[in-house]
């Protein structure tokens, strides 16, 4: 033990610690500040909060648990992409080939469950926060933030449903996308689409709607594919990290975690 | 409607073939029937947000959860819900059932234990605002701790059940019943009693903008920051109807009860691809201007769909008449009527402008479980179908 505590003591007054940390052992009031104060993702923290709210029983952690799958999801993600293609001649032997050759070939089993387990436990952080009241002044606009995310979180599942390719994929999102079909002026089938039209040629068609713009094709097929890769893997995760930033930013600003007042 | 109580009774009579346990699963399936399921599941919401001070004590609740774990388990022995169950892309579902379950106990818990302090002048469980603790270490280990039992379950239940993966896909061979994604099977269920641009754009945006717009409309200053349901009953009402009802009830609704063709089948129920699919439905128009007159049978009122302009009005607009009538009740006379009734305190504290908002989401709200209870008695259609102008409500 004493020569382990000489070891540990020798790092930590070494100059590349003191380099990195800028503070010393968090151990008394100032320096646990400091921890938090000079690192720049605790600095997300602040430096202290209500006892009441952070007891387990109060947030459910289920924010955090959102934001550790979003991050198991980053993680997981980034490594398939090592090995998947979005082409529709190989989309499906990569994922049959990244469970049968790969060591390590549960990252997409864990990539697939922690996705639901984010739609879960994304809709319970949304209950506590409702029971509890927080959304109530001054953190409407987080519960604002919040919905979007919401939103996101299940559109990025829903992309992500149509990576693997298999009947599961198409079928499913088929159904889903059809809906784009039918958007108020902006689907071919959707109300108002028919009036918009020059000298009596049509502007939406199935060729120009929403749903096409969605799923780059009339049919789910390689278009579909590209769009959906894209979405899911570059543009909402990017957006949804800027959100989790100016969401986390606005529970301290707006005095931390709820409580009575 | 009577057939099937006749069915529910059938299911019951010791008289009739089969065993004990087939005839609790075709009571089971019964009781499955929509017209009962989301009715029955309604009215269970309403008894536990009545009775939240008894069924939330941990013995009361534990003993529910036994018994839906009993129920549930032993409904895997039965073959056809057992093949829905273990599809791999349903293992959420049951998650799902679970954790909310186990969520709204615990918030509802807290919300009891907190009223009761409340009547007795003791101090919240959350109170004591100046007791503050450092984020480091209390915050960061917590976190660190969870961040760490989550990593373990996620890489336990991959280890323990392969990600859902079925053959590759094929664009000639279309799956009866195509499913959408679990989290959105309550959005496709709402496509069976609406136009695909109010099920599927309205609907969910208005969903969106409502959660949105909540803080805004929901005035009530009390119930900030902890856990109660005294002192915000309406609210927690409507959303947990929202929450539970409409959004996971028909999730449930969509896994276990849809099968080929979209037709409804009891949990124990074998898909059967040749049932018949349902039956003809009829609009408000058909019900006024055909069905209402060969009742009455008398000879000034003539039964058929008015086909000619009168008074200068359009054929359709006569002919929706009465579903414009009842749907301009709904939407615009409903709202007025209450404001001086039951909602006058509401109005009141929340004004013109958060009223009509609070109005406009409650109402698109509530007309989903209106017109799926009208369409599985009456087989109705719309109140007004316009088709001219995709105006199909
Ligand atoms: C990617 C999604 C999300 C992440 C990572 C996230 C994360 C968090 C975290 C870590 C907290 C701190 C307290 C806690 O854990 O409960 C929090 C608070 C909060 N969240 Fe979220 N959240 C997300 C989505 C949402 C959604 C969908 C809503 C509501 C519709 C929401 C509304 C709020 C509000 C209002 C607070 C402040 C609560 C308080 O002060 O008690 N968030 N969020």
């Amino acid at each position: 033990m004493g020569l382990l505590n000489s070891v540990g003591n020798y790092f930590r007054e070494s100059q590349v610690w003191g380099s990195i940390f800028r503070h010393g052992v968090p151990r008394d009031r100032r320096t646990r500040a400091m921890a938090i104060l000079s690192n720049v993702f605790l600095h997300l923290h602040p430096v202290a909060v209500r006892k009441s709210g952070i007891r387990l029983s109060f947030t459910w952690c289920m924010g955090g648990l959102t934001f550790f799958l979003f991050l198991a999801e980053t993680i997981t993600g980034v490594l398939l992409m090592f090995y998947y293609r979005p082409v529709v001649e190989y989309a499906y032997a990569d994922i049959v080939g990244l469970r049968a050759h790969v060591t390590l070939g549960l990252l997409r089993e864990i990539h697939r469950w922690g996705a639901h387990a984010m739609v879960i436990a994304i809709w319970l952080h949304m209950l506590r926060v409702f029971l509890t009241g927080s959304y109530k002044p001054p953190r409407e606009f987080n519960w604002g933030v919040g919905v979007v995310l919401l939103t996101l979180t299940l559109l990025l599942s829903f992309t992500g449903y149509l990576l693997p390719w298999d009947q599961l994929a198409i079928w499913a999102i088929t159904v889903g996308s059809n809906m784009a079909r039918a958007t108020p002026f902006a689907g071919h089938e959707g109300p108002g689409a028919a009036l918009l039209q020059i000298g009596g040629v049509p502007l939406i068609h199935g060729g120009s709607d929403a749903r096409f713009l969605l799923l780059g094709g009339t049919v789910v097929g390689p278009g579909a594919l590209l769009r959906f890769y894209v979405l899911h893997c570059v543009f909402i995760p990017v957006v949804v990290s800027v959100l989790i930033a100016v969401h986390f930013w606005r529970v301290r600003k707006d005095g931390g975690i709820s409580g009575p007042l | 409607m009577m057939t099937t109580f006749a069915h529910i009774l059938a299911s019951v009579d010791p008289a009739q073939q089969g065993s004990a346990i087939d005839r609790i699963k075709s009571f089971v399936d019964a009781l499955c029937a929509p017209y009962y399921f989301v009715p029955l599941t309604t009215l269970l919401l309403v008894i536990a947000l009545v009775s939240y001070k008894q069924w939330t004590r941990p013995k009361a609740a534990l003993l529910v959860f036994v018994a839906f774990t009993v129920f549930y388990g032993a409904s895997m022995l039965d073959e056809d819900f057992f093949k829905i169950i273990k599809k791999p892309d349903n293992v959420p579902i049951t998650m799902m059932i679970y954790f909310t379950g186990f969520c709204t106990w615990l918030g509802f818990r807290q919300a009891a234990v907190n009223d009761d302090r409340m009547k007795r002048g003791e101090p919240l469980i959350e109170s004591g605002a100046d007791d503050k603790v450092l984020v480091w270490p209390d915050l960061v280990y917590t976190e660190l701790i969870a961040l760490v039992l989550c990593t373990a379950f996620l890489v336990v239940w991959a280890i323990l059940l392969k990600a859902p993966l079925e053959p590759p896909a094929n664009p000639t061979n279309i799956p009866n019943p195509s499913k959408a994604p679990w989290y959105f099977l309550g959005l496709q269920e709402l496509l069976v009693y609406f136009d695909p641009w109010i099920a599927g754009v309205l609907l969910p945006g208005l969903i969106i903008v409502g959660l949105i717009a909540l803080p805004y409309i929901d005035k009530n200053p009390r119930g900030n920051g902890y856990y109660t349901l005294k002192e915000r009953p309406l609210v927690i009402s409507v959303f947990m109807f929202g929450f539970v009802i409409m959004w996971c009830v028909l999730i449930v609704l969509g896994t276990f009860l849809r099968g080929p063709n979209w037709n409804l089948f009891g949990p124990y129920e074998t898909w059967d691809p040749h049932r018949p699919a349902a039956l003809l439905n009829i609009n408000v128009s058909d019900v006024f201007w055909v069905v209402l007159p060969e009742k009455l049978n008398v000879a000034w009122w003539k039964p058929g769909l008015p086909s000619e302009a009168s008074f200068g009005i359009p054929a359709f607009l006569v002919r929706e008449a009465p579903g414009i009538v009842l749907l301009g009740g709904y939407f615009f006379a409903l709202p007025v009527f209450l404001a001086k009734t039951v909602f006058r305190k509401i109005y009141t504290q929340i004004g013109l402008i958060r009223y009509a908002v609070f109005w406009l989401l409650l109402s698109w709200m509530f007309i989903v479980p209106i017109k799926m209870v009208l369409r599985w008695l009456f087989n109705m259609k719309y109140f007004v179908a316009i088709t001219e102008w995709f105006l199909n409500v």
